[in-house]
C-alpha cells in the first residue's frame, strides 16, 4: 500500500504556505470505520491528482448539522462560529468535503455567520479537476458494470447536485441503472434530521428497509453514493440481502480509485 | 318595477363582495398574527420568475402528468370562462341580455371557446371526482381527511360540475342566442332537447339558469376563504414569498446569534429588553409567512405521499401539519373575533395539535419542499417546533441529548476524543 500523503493546514502555515484547497474530513469520516475508508479513497485521488491540500485534523469540530436539525440553534452556532473563527484565521477560502451535511451546512449556513468559503463535494470537485485536465477516468474496471446510485437528499434536493457524482459513474464507464426513485424524487436514507442518532418513531418499517427493497429491484449490484451517512443506512438495509441478491454499497470515490486501481 | 331585477342584482353583487372583503380582511389580520421572523425578501425578480412559473405556469403540477394535465385543464377553463363574467355582471346591474353579442365574429369565438372550456373541464372534474371516490387514491386518504376535509374536497367538485352545467344550459335555453348560431358550438347540441318548449317556458328556463348560475358563483367566491379552494388566490403570493435560496438551508437564528454572542464575550450591540422565546409553540410563534403557507395548502398530500416517515407508517404527515396549522390559526383568530382579543384556551399548536412524535420523526429530506406544487415549506414549521421542544422545553429524546453533550464536549456527535482527529489515516 502507498503512503498517503496528508499534511495539516498548520504545516503549511509553519512552511509558510497556504494549500490550494481545505478536505473537511467531517466526525463520520474522521471517526466511522466504513467513513474512514470513503476519506481514505478521496485522498488517494487527491495524491494522484497531484492537489495540495490541507486538514484541519484536532482543529476540526463538528459543523453544527446534527445540533441545527435536532432544533439546538445555540449549540449549531457555537460551533459554527468557532470554527468560522479557525477557518478565518487560517486565510480559508476553499472547502471540499466527502459528507452532503458539512457541505450543506459550511456552503449555505456559515455564511450568515460570517463565514463565506467556496465549498465544493468531493464528486464536484473531481469533476472539476476532470475538467481541468489534472485528472482522468478512462475506463478501468467498472466497464459494462451496472452500478445504481443514490442521491443524498443534502446534496440533490437540498443543493441540487445531480449530475456531478453520476458524470463519475459514466467516466468509469459503467451503465448507470437508476432506481426508481431518483434525482428530485429520490427517497432518503433515514438518517437526515439527526435521525442518524436516534431510535427512530414507531412505524411500520424503517427507512433504509424501504429503500433497501428499492434497490433490491434493480438489477445493479453496486450502489453509489457521495454520502457517509447514506453509506451506513444502505449498508445496514441491504445486509440481509443474500446470494444473487447481495449488493455493494461504495462511495463514489471508492469506485473510481477501485476503477483506476489507486 | 322593471327594475326589480337589477336592483335585487346589484343588492346581491354588492353584499357578496362585501362578505368576501370581510373574509379577506380576516384573512389578513389572521396572517399577520404570525410574529416570528422571516428572511427579508430580497430579489424580486427572481420572485416575480417564480410566481409566473410556479402559480400562473402550473409548472410543478405536471411532475405528475395526469393530476397535472387535468388540474390545467381546470384551472384554464376557470380564468377563461370567467371572463363570460364581465358580461353577466353588466347585464345583471343594467338589465341588459348579451350586451356585448353585437361585436359579431369576436363574440362567437369567444363564447365558443367558454363552451368547449366548459366541457372539458366537466370531464376532467368527473375524473377528478372518480379518482378520489372510485379509485380512491391514496394520497387522499389518511386520518386527518376525514370530514370537512373530505367534504370541502368533494362539494368544490359538485360546485364546478353544477356551475359549467348551468353554463352551458344557459346558453342552450337563450332562443336569441341559439338563432344568432354564434359561438353557440356546444349550446347548439344541446337546444334540439328544448324543441317542444314554447318561447315562453325557454324565456324563464334561461332566466332560472342564468340566475342560479350567477348565484352559485358569488356563492363560490364566497365558499373560497372556508375551503382549500382558497389556493386559487393564495398560490400567487405563496409562490412569490417562497423561498428562494438552496431549500438545504435552514434559516439562521438571529436573536440566538446575540445570545451566543454574548457568551463568546463578543462586543454586541445592546439588546431591546422584550422576552426572547426560542422557536414556535403556537400561532404568534409562527411567522407570516408560515400562515399564510397554511392557507394556501390545497390538501393535494403530494407532500406526504413522498415522506420517508410517512412512507414507512410513521406518524408525521407534512400535510397534516400544515392543515392543523391552519385550524389553530382559524380557532385563533374565532377567539379574537369572539372576545375582542386572544383569551387563553389552554391549547397549543405543539402539544395539541400538532405532538412532538411527529415532529421527531422527520429526516429533513426536503421531499415535501420539493413535491408541493406552490412552494409550501412544511418542514420549516417542524424545525421552528423542534427548536421549541430543545431551547424552550428541553426535551428531547435521550439519544439526541447524547449526540448533543458528545457535539459540545468533544466535537464530534460520537463519544471521542477530538485530539484523535486525524487517526483515520492509522
Ligand atoms: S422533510 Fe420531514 S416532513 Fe418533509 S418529507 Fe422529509 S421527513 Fe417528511
Ligand atoms: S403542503 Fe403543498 S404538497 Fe402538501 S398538501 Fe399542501 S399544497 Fe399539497
Amino acid at each position: 500500500m502507498i503512503e498517503l500523503k496528508i499534511k495539516t493546514i498548520e504545516e503549511f502555515q509553519n512552511e509558510g504556505t497556504s494549500p490550494e484547497i481545505l478536505f473537511w474530513v467531517g466526525c463520520a469520516g474522521s471517526f466511522d470505520d466504513r467513513a474512514k475508508r470513503i476519506t481514505k479513497a478521496f485522498v488517494k485521488i487527491l495524491n494522484s491528482a497531484n492537489i495540495s491540500f490541507g486538514v484541519l485534523g484536532k482543529d476540526e469540530s463538528c459543523t453544527g448539522d446534527p445540533a441545527k436539525r435536532a432544533g439546538n440553534e445555540f449549540l449549531f452556532q457555537m460551533q459554527a462560529m468557532s470554527n468560522i473563527e479557525i477557518l478565518n484565521s487560517f486565510d480559508i477560502k476553499t472547502i471540499v468535503t466527502t459528507c452532503p451535511h458539512c457541505f450543506n451546512t459550511l456552503k449555505n449556513e456559515y455564511p450568515d455567520l460570517g463565514g463565506s468559503y467556496e465549498v465544493y463535494h468531493h464528486t464536484q470537485f473531481i469533476n472539476k479537476l476532470l475538467d481541468d485536465n489534472r485528472f482522468s477516468i478512462e475506463g478501468g474496471s467498472y466497464k459494462g458494470k451496472k452500478i445504481t446510485y443514490h442521491d443524498p437528499c443534502f446534496l440533490g434536493r437540498a443543493n441540487n447536485e445531480y449530475n456531478a457524482p453520476r458524470n463519475l459513474i459514466k467516466k468509469i464507464d459503467a451503465e448507470l441503472s437508476e432506481l426508481k426513485r431518483c434525482k428530485s424524487k429520490a427517497l432518503c436514507c433515514g438518517a437526515g434530521g439527526a435521525q442518524m442518532f436516534k431510535e427512530s418513531e414507531k412505524g411500520e418499517k424503517e427507512i433504509n428497509i424501504e429503500r433497501a427493497e428499492e434497490i433490491k429491484n434493480n438489477s445493479a449490484k453496486i450502489v453509489a453514493t457521495g454520502c457517509p451517512f447514506c453509506n451506513t443506512m444502505l449498508t445496514d438495509g441491504t445486509k440481509s440481502f443474500e446470494n444473487e441478491d447481495k449488493v455493494e454499497v461504495m462511495d463514489i470515490a471508492e469506485l473510481i480509485v477501485k476503477a483506476k486501481d489507486l | 318595477m322593471q327594475y326589480i331585477p337589477n336592483i335585487i342584482f346589484s343588492a346581491l353583487l354588492i353584499s357578496s363582495l362585501a362578505f368576501f372583503i370581510r373574509n379577506l380582511k380576516r384573512l389578513r389580520r389572521n396572517i399577520n398574527l404570525g410574529k416570528g421572523k422571516t428572511d427579508p425578501i430580497t430579489n424580486k425578480p427572481q420572485r416575480w420568475k417564480n410566481m409566473a412559473r410556479i402559480a400562473l405556469g402550473q409548472s410543478k403540477m405536471v411532475s405528475r402528468p395526469i393530476a397535472g394535465l387535468l388540474h390545467i385543464i381546470v384551472y384554464l377553463g376557470f380564468i377563461i370562462i370567467n371572463i363570460e363574467l364581465i358580461e353577466i355582471v353588466i347585464d345583471g346591474v343594467f338589465g341588459t341580455h348579451r350586451i356585448f353579442s353585437s361585436i359579431g365574429f369576436l363574440y362567437g369565438v369567444l363564447i365558443g371557446l367558454f363552451e368547449i372550456f366548459a366541457v372539458l373541464v366537466l370531464i376532467a372534474v368527473i375524473i377528478f371526482w372518480t379518482r378520489r371516490n372510485i379509485v380512491k387514491i391514496k394520497r387522499f386518504f389518511e386520518n386527518k381527511m376525514v370530514g370537512w376535509p373530505k367534504l370541502d374536497a368533494d362539494l368544490i367538485l359538485y360546485f364546478e360540475i353544477i356551475l359549467m352545467s348551468l353554463f352551458l344550459l344557459m346558453n342552450a335555453t337563450d332562443v336569441e342566442f341559439q338563432m344568432m348560431n354564434n359561438g353557440n358550438i356546444v349550446s347548439g347540441l344541446i337546444f334540439p332537447f328544448f324543441e317542444g318548449f314554447s318561447d315562453q317556458t325557454l324565456y324563464y328556463l334561461e332566466r332560472s339558469f342564468w340566475w342560479l348560475h350567477i348565484i352559485g358563483i358569488l356563492i363560490f367566491l364566497n365558499y373560497l376563504y372556508y375551503s382549500k379552494h382558497l389556493h386559487i388566490i393564495l398560490a400567487f403570493p405563496n409562490t412569490f414569498y417562497g423561498s428562494i435560496s438552496n431549500s438545504g438551508k435552514l434559516n439562521n437564528m438571529k436573536t440566538v446569534t446575540n445570545e451566543v454572542n454574548i457568551m463568546m464575550g463578543k462586543a454586541v450591540e445592546p439588546e431591546t429588553n422584550e422576552d426572547i422565546k426560542f422557536g414556535v409553540s403556537d400561532v404568534t410563534d409562527l411567522s407570516w409567512l408560515q400562515i399564510l403557507n397554511a392557507y394556501s395548502c390545497t390538501e393535494c398530500g403530494r407532500c406526504t405521499s413522498v415522506c420517508p416517515a410517512n412512507i414507512t407508517g410513521k406518524k408525521l404527515s407534512p400535510r397534516k401539519i400544515m392543515m392543523e396549522t391552519r385550524d389553530r390559526v382559524e380557532e385563533f383568530g374565532k377567539n379574537i373575533d369572539r372576545n375582542g382579543s386572544f383569551i387563553e384556551d389552554n391549547k397549543k399548536l405543539l402539544g395539541e395539535y400538532i405532538s412532538k412524535e411527529e415532529l421527531w420523526a422527520c429526516t429533513s429530506c426536503n421531499a415535501c419542499v420539493e413535491e408541493c406544487p406552490i412552494s409550501i415549506n412544511p418542514l420549516s414549521i417542524i424545525m421552528d417546533m423542534r427548536r421549541n421542544l430543545i431551547m424552550e422545553e428541553s426535551s428531547a429524546p435521550v439519544e439526541l441529548n447524547n449526540m448533543m453533550n458528545n457535539i459540545e464536549n468533544n466535537g464530534a456527535p460520537w463519544p471521542y476524543n477530538q485530539q484523535d482527529r486525524l487517526n483515520w489515516n492509522e
